[in-house]
């Protein structure tokens, strides 16, 4: 422990300080300090440096949650989270870890030894202690994790910058673009070995912007979400169709873009304020609170296409062919195209049996013939 | 406190859309002028819609990457960003390309927003114009012998873009620096295909007035130029078309000084950036050949 930290605990006290297990209060008789389950009364500094020199971890431990996190009520949560403290709110009002239940102090920096770990999406979070209350965040891919405390024999790419989340989140293993952040296809073999609070904060926020804060409103009860129609009417130029889509196709849109496969962003939109959407919005740790771009422009599409009027058309299919057609429409849909094997003809999405489809059932213009009424 | 919030378009399709808003946002971070910098998209994220709760800062000053004041500006970034009261008299900008700064409160956070006009239209634009035809051709004093073309979309698109084109052709067209400034447009009158017929000098460089290369700054323009047959197949730098050797740009917002522009904006909003003007335009200025260290 330091004597600056020390310091500036004497300093805070005129405020207030209370954190995992450490109080100190100042009134007319002194100053009050509460470590470790007993509390002291009626000190001046040098009473308080004496104390404080007989538990140091529990200042260093608060100087690190008053000095070393970033500004931001939600970021400090966030953080606390991480190592799974009581939340608190600023260092001055901060609820002792007694009157929350929560480990104090030495059992806090102890557990830090071992490292302390926590997912966040397909994020990583390894939490140890860097000396004198300090911690350091390493930060990787959760099909990466556990990283060895020496990086030893890792093949892990090594980047600093919280930054360069931003290329890292771009693009997904085989190098496509990732519109959506939050879909679950975050690319893997990086690793962020030693970061600070602040710079973790930052390389999440690369990664997933806004959910810190939109976790933190809905933890505290103020999550403020936009349901379908409200974001559907909000929308001008070319969005301005969206506001047609039937409801019974908002489930479908639902089903489509924002289950868990999809998007680790919990949806809690529903369609409005009466009507929830048809679908489990999932099991993600953080909200989505409205529709994104992703889904307003993909609902435009389809509610352009909404707008065509159904008929009934007459093809001629063996039963294994229509069969064939499911399957073909399960692949794409689950994304599975790739995987399927090049001879695996007991596939129907395999690519020789879509083109012998191909090639018997359509005409020379790639079109189903419509046999009831001669055109497509 | 105080943070500068970029916003810009984003593509949902194009990974290299945004690149630009993340370089001229990692040069002001390095400056320190403010506490926070964050870049926020209408097809990315963090949204127009979310990005205000993404930072601690209470002094938010909202600069849009984009070229004319129009739709985006005017309609959709202050709904999405909620800014209470927010109406385009404001900025006072009845021709289009006057507008410098409105504050406002937004109705989901408690923060106070300072919404400037575009980068596009800020007089530091020309600076920048001048600064990619002194990087495409390598030359910091080019200009004598030399054309220059300020490109853009003609009033189909939007009224005011055409505005703003000219409205830099003339100011650098006053600087007497370049042998014959010209504004030229991708859909109507005078067009960008026919530069060649607009200009004597047999050195042209052509700077099109876009944020970000795309389809039209990288498809469109240098086929329609006839600097390819193809633009897969790329092109020369310069490139001969008709007797005439065209130094084509690419978009103007990828040049690094397109940062000043941001910050320029800014501290017309009243934000404290110290003396960060000044450094930027001393880092990204184009070094004379052989001066480079």
């Amino acid at each position: 422990m330091q004597d600056a930290q020390v310091d500036a605990l004497l300093a805070a006290a005129e405020a207030g300080v209370a954190c995992d297990g450490l109080e100190v209060t100042t009134g007319p008789e002194g100053y009050a300090l509460t470590v470790d389950g007993e509390r002291h009364e009626g000190l001046d500094g040098d009473g308080i440096r004496a104390i404080a020199a007989d538990h140091p971890r529990y200042v260093e431990n608060w100087h690190f949650w008053a000095s070393a996190v970033p500004a931001g009520e939600d970021r400090r949560a966030f953080l606390r989270w991480l190592e799974d403290l009581p939340a608190g709110t600023e260092p001055a009002t901060e609820t002792s870890a007694a009157a929350e239940g929560g480990p104090e102090a030495p059992t806090i920096l102890d557990r830090l030894d071992h490292g302390v770990q926590a997912t966040w999406g397909q994020l990583h979070v390894s939490v140890s202690h860097a000396g004198g209350g300090r911690r350091s965040y390493a930060l990787t891919h959760v099909e990466d994790a556990p990283v060895s405390e020496d990086g030893g024999e890792s093949t892990l790419e090594t980047f600093e910058d919280p930054l360069d989340a931003r290329q890292i989140a771009k693009r997904d293993d085989r190098e496509r673009y990732r519109p959506l952040s939050t879909a679950p296809t975050l690319s893997t073999g990086w690793l962020f070995p030693s970061l600070t609070a602040d710079d973790l904060v930052r390389a999440v926020e690369a990664f997933y912007p806004a959910t810190i804060p939109n976790w933190h409103r809905e933890r505290v009860g103020d999550l403020d979400v936009t349901h379908w129609t409200q974001t559907a009417r909000r929308q001008t130029g070319i969005y301005d169709v969206v506001e047609e889509l039937p409801q019974e196709a908002v489930d479908w849109v639902a089903e489509a873009c924002c289950v868990d496969s999809q998007c680790l962003k919990r949806r809690e939109w529903q369609y409005d304020d009466e009507s929830d959407v048809a679908v489990d919005g999932g099991e993600g740790t953080f909200p989505c609170r409205e529709p994104c771009s992703l889904v307003v422009a993909a609902a435009r599409k389809w509610a352009i296409l909404e707008s065509e009027t159904e008929r009934t058309y007459e093809f001629e299919l063996t039963p294994s062919e229509k069969h064939q057609l499911e399957e073909l429409i399960d692949a794409v849909a689950d994304g599975r195209v790739d995987e399927i094997r090049e001879a695996d003809v007991n596939d129907g999405a395999n690519r020789y049996r879509a083109r012998y489809l191909r090639a018997k059932r359509l005409d020379e213009d790639g079109e189903l013939p419509d046999a009831s009424d001669g055109t497509e | 406190m105080q943070a500068l919030v970029i916003v810009a378009h984003g593509s949902h399709l194009n990974p290299g859309s945004s690149a630009p808003t993340f370089e001229h946002a990692d040069t002001i971070r390095a400056t320190g002028a403010f506490d926070e910098v964050r870049e926020a998209f209408w097809k990315e994220e963090p949204h127009f819609r979310e990005v205000l709760r993404t930072v601690a800062a209470d002094e938010l000053y909202v600069v849009p990457l984009f070229i004319s004041e129009g739709y985006f500006t005017e309609q959709v970034i202050p709904r999405e960003l909620r800014l209470e009261d927010w109406s385009v008299e404001d900025w006072e900008s009845p021709d289009g390309i006057t507008a410098t700064h409105a504050t406002y409160e937004a109705t989901d956070v408690d923060k106070t927003v300072h919404y400037a006009g575009p980068a596009g239209t800020h007089e530091a634009m020309s600076d920048v114009i001048v600064r990619r035809a002194e990087s495409v051709t390598g030359d910091p004093d080019v200009g004598d012998g030399f054309g220059l073309a300020v490109v853009g979309h003609g009033t189909n698109r939007n009224e005011h873009s055409a505005r703003a084109i000219e409205y830099h052709a003339e100011r650098i067209r006053e600087r007497g620096r370049f042998e014959e400034v010209k504004a030229l447009f991708m859909d109507e009158e005078p067009e960008v295909d026919d530069v060649t017929d607009y200009f004597e000098s047999d050195d042209v460089v052509v700077v099109p007035l876009f944020v970000a290369d795309g389809y039209h700054t990288q498809e469109d323009i240098p086929e329609d130029m006839g600097l390819t047959e193809d633009y897969r197949q790329g092109w020369e730098t310069p490139a001969t078309v008709d007797g005439h050797r065209i130094w084509y740009a690419g978009a103007v917002g990828t040049e690094p000084l397109t940062a000043d522009v941001l910050l320029e904006r800014a501290a017309d909003a009243g934000a404290d950036v110290g003396d960060a003007i000044e450094r930027v335009r001393e880092e990204t200025r184009v070094d004379a050949p052989g001066t480079a260290d």
